[in-house]
């Protein structure tokens, strides 16, 4: 398929594998990171003013 | 003197306005970048053909200028957005300014690492002192630092203003960057897109790229736009609306 025979000459990608997919990892990881890091910042505020309110305070600092 | 501005002026600048629009956008936005990134990556792995002097290592490409085009556009963005809130004291620029620093700052830290690993078998060094390597070094160095002052200060405004200031001096590195393969000598090939000329690869090989941009460019588009939402649901939480929209979720 493509430009490779087989997944094999696909995965070497002529000798040059390995920073073809070090260079595709590290970019995987780090959009990853960047959805995770804001959805995980909206869980804790959530969960914070969720129970500031709860609570009635409305002077916090 | 006071200015009158158009009514959507005022509009825009509303938290509540944005956190309502945005929330409408954001599945459209995930969905087109999602479907761009994937089209663009199995297309630019598998179908691209390679390169003729560099065979396949030339396909890291497709993530390389991407990332180093989003980390300038961003830069760009959070230059013109702290400039805005520092001049009409508008509070969604400040949240716009702050946001954009941590993915530009990821953007640059790709784009200089694929460039290492590509660099490796091209030029056999990881990293060379190159005008254009060291601009966007630099460039990264820029986001830490106006990352650096945006959380540096005790009081919200304090830090708004300090990281705002920094993000407009750093503009001065964009045209630099943009520049370096032209004015000094260097071991960078030149861009490979130009608004006045055509690309010197064939369609088979930019096209994917071309895809690849824009999925790069939509996924900024989605991860502003959570962090932004995030910056208001923080900063206005003393509002009612906020309060209504934190109890639903």
């Amino acid at each position: 398929m493509g430009q490779f025979n087989d997944l094999s000459e696909f995965l070497e990608m002529g000798g040059h594998g390995l920073y073809v997919w070090l260079s595709y990892g590290m970019v995987l990881l780090l959009l990853i990171f960047n959805i995770t890091s804001p959805w995980l910042t909206k869980r804790r505020i959530v969960a914070e003013q969720k129970r500031r309110i709860r609570r009635g305070d409305s002077n916090e600092t | 003197m006071k200015i009158k501005y158009p009514q959507w002026f005022y509009r825009l600048s509303s938290p509540k306005w944005f956190y309502t629009i945005s929330g409408k956008l954001l599945p459209w936005f995930t969905i087109a970048a999602v479907m761009l990134l994937a089209v663009g990556t199995i297309w630019g792995l598998v179908f691209a053909p390679q390169d003729y002097q560099q065979g396949n290592s030339f396909r890291i490409i497709y993530v390389h200028v991407p990332s180093a085009i989003l980390a300038q556009s961003c830069y760009m963005m959070m230059a013109a957005a702290g400039a805005i809130a520092l001049i009409w004291k508008i509070k969604v620029a400040h949240m716009v300014a702050r946001s954009c620093a941590p993915i530009g700052a990821s953007m640059a830290i790709i784009a200089l690492a694929t460039g290492a690993i590509w660099g490796k078998p091209t030029w056999g060094a990881w990293w060379v002192w190159d005008a254009r390597l060291t601009s966007m070094l630099i460039l990264l160095f820029l986001y830490f630092g106006v990352m650096a002052l945006y959380s540096a200060f005790e009081s919200e405004t304090a830090g708004d203003k300090a990281g705002a200031v920094l993000a407009l001096v750093g503009v001065v590195n964009i045209p630099i960057i943009k520049y370096s393969v032209e004015w000094w000598n260097t071991l960078h090939q030149p861009a490979t897109f130009k608004l006045t000329e055509k690309p010197a690869m064939p369609p088979e090989m930019w096209l994917p790229l071309l895809v690849m941009v824009l999925g790069f460019y939509l996924f900024f588009a989605v991860v502003v736009m959570m962090r932004i939402r995030n910056e208001v649901l923080q900063r206005e939480r003393k509002s009612d609306w906020v309060k209504v929209v934190v109890m639903e979720s």
